[in-house]
């Protein structure tokens, strides 16, 4: 018994972490209509600098600072938003496909620098030996996972919470309306460079926060974790959720990694062994086709992002004929 | 004079789309701006809401040189526009469409909705009022909670007007409102525009249908192949030989 609660809670806090960074990619996408096709390079961004920024003292690379927990991750989310600035500021003139392509191109770019510059953050070997946060206090067993997750379940709620007040506010009204007609949201004296980087650096923050939060989990980060299969993976869990709406991204995040654990599990139990062999590559077709199958037959997700309507009572008589 | 333009010129390559004009709009007017296809209407006009640069030569809103502004810098001094295919932000509703445009929303900043709730929320009440008042005026009232890529493409042209309405500008200008419209819209359209007009509004209102402009505006300037052929009153236009046989010349080849 003890096990499976035990299991659930790692499979929640992994699928929480990740509903985390999906709220950062539906404030991006959902709400602004910008085509983020790097995110895990700001998730690896998050990772990376909490464990360099709080982890003890590293062999030939960047790292022990030791600083107190709160304020690595803080850091963490700062390396996020830093990387989304200067990114931002070269690739958001750019269209929809556009700065999926260049987007990703940072992504593959930051992998890479990840690999091979050991004196950074230890290159393929990663950066290991992180102590995790009140360890001594709590112990490595079931109790400090249990109250992991209870914090990181307050942060998504947190970040729902921040997220939802945000979209139905005029903030929210102006990302909209960039998203829909860019053109028309400037001649109505809006500025869309400027509202287009403001979205694409607080949704990156939040992605970091996400990878930060990962990375405190597994107390190790390595270039294995910054794969592209992860982008597609918080990906598939939007756009199954609901892009636009946030109760989806969470939705979608818990649906998709439960499949995907679930599927991983099923293979290794029912396949043949020949099959087995490939689980992970069996695994990504699925989750290919079920991004297409999703966006073929209900390409708004599950839960549909809801029109906002600011004003309730007055105008209940339905129009219908009208048009 | 409201706006004017000196000498304004943009060539696409060797095409000269705007050649030298030169033109004066008066305040209070609804001054029509006619040409047949191709005559530059379209591109004078976005040299004049900021959509594009010219090459050489100067715009000016009230005496202030704004060449070359961006569009929502121009919004801010106080010229609106509509767009000649309308562009609702569809998967908005009516009433989120019109609450949009006003300027200086505090809850428009990233933090208003966090640091100054109370403000933004008495701000919001307003410009719901307002909103409202303006739909109604443009008879799109009962449609506010509808989302505004359903309704018709008459009733986007009046959505455009509410928008640009609630920044209150002072010169109006209207790419082809009637272009693809039912004439029953077209009327109520029309009819707003001369009651804001009479309000002291100042609007210009880029036309192909001749028939429209000489019926409703006042003074027209004419264009053709990038210049200004006439700039005169509309029963003037209409005694122009010069002006019709270029018109309708055009339109009789095209």
């Amino acid at each position: 018994m003890i096990g499976v609660i035990s299991y659930l809670v790692f499979f929640a806090t992994t699928a929480s972490i990740l509903a985390i960074a999906v709220l950062g990619l539906n404030l991006q996408w959902g709400n602004t209509g910008l085509f983020n096709g790097g995110v895990v390079a700001f998730f690896g961004a998050g990772a990376y600098a909490t464990l360099i920024l709080g982890g003890a003292a590293q062999a030939g690379h960047l790292g022990g600072y030791g600083i107190f927990y709160p304020l690595a991750l803080l850091g963490g989310m700062v390396a996020a938003g830093l990387m989304a600035w200067i990114v931002g500021l070269l690739t958001l003139r750019l269209r929809h496909d556009y700065l999926a392509i260049a987007t990703f191109g940072v992504a593959v770019a930051f992998e890479n620098l990840m690999r091979n510059a050991e004196w950074l953050a230890g290159g393929a070997k990663g950066v290991r030996g992180f102590e995790r946060p009140l360890r001594t206090a709590l112990g490595d067993g079931f109790i400090y996972n249990l109250v992991f997750f209870v914090v990181v379940l307050l942060i998504l709620i947190l970040t729902y919470l921040f997220l939802q007040r945000l979209v139905v506010s005029p903030f929210g009204r102006l990302l909209r309306a960039i998203r829909e007609d860019e053109e028309a949201a400037q001649s109505l004296g809006k500025n869309p460079a400027r509202i287009r980087l403001i979205a694409f650096i607080t949704g990156s923050v939040i992605l970091g926060l996400a990878g930060g939060l990962y990375g405190t989990f597994y107390a190790f980060v390595s270039p294995q974790d910054v794969l592209p299969t992860l982008t597609f993976q918080i990906w598939a869990m939007l756009i199954v959720g609901g892009a636009g709406n946030n109760r989806g991204a969470i939705f979608g995040a818990f649906l998709i990694w439960g499949a995907w654990t679930a599927s991983g599990w099923a293979l290794s139990r029912f396949a043949p062994v020949e099959v087995q062999l490939y689980t992970g590559s069996v695994q990504f077709i699925l989750i290919g086709s079920v991004i297409v199958g999703m966006l073929m037959w209900r390409p708004q997700g599950f839960l549909p992002e809801r029109l906002v309507v600011s004003h309730k009572g007055k105008t209940k008589r339905k129009q219908h004929g009208e048009y | 004079m409201i706006l004017a333009t000196e000498d304004l010129s943009l060539s696409f390559g060797t095409v000269k789309a705007v050649d030298t004009v030169s033109l004066k709009v008066r305040r209070g007017t609804i001054t029509g701006l006619i040409g047949p296809n191709g005559a530059g209407k379209s591109t004078l006009f976005n040299l004049l809401t900021g959509a594009l640069k010219p090459d050489t030569g100067a715009v000016r809103l009230e005496e202030q040189d704004i060449t070359g502004m961006s569009p929502d810098r121009l919004f801010a001094l106080g010229l609106g526009r509509t767009f000649q295919i309308a562009r609702p932000f569809a998967r908005m509703s009516v009433l989120e469409n019109v609450m949009l445009a006003p300027m200086g929303q505090i809850g428009e900043r990233i933090a208003g909705p966090f640091l100054f709730r109370g403000r933004m929320r008495a701000q919001e009440r307003l410009i719901r009022d307002k909103a409202l008042d303006v739909l109604d005026f443009v008879t799109l009232g009962p449609l506010a909670d509808h989302p505004a890529g359903k309704i018709s493409g008459g009733q986007m042209k009046l959505l455009e007007l509410a928008r640009v309405l609630m920044g209150d500008p002072k010169l109006i200008l209207l790419d082809e409102p009637a272009a693809g419209v039912n004439p029953v819209l077209t009327e109520t359209l029309i009819g707003k525009i001369e009651e804001l007009n009479r309000q002291g509004k100042t609007f210009v209102i880029i036309e192909h249908d001749m028939d429209f402009v000489m019926r409703h505006c006042d003074p027209v300037i004419a264009l053709a192949e990038g210049r200004v052929i006439f700039e005169g009153s509309s029963d003037d236009a209409l005694a122009n030989p010069v002006l019709l046989d270029a018109y309708l010349g055009a339109t009789a080849d095209g």
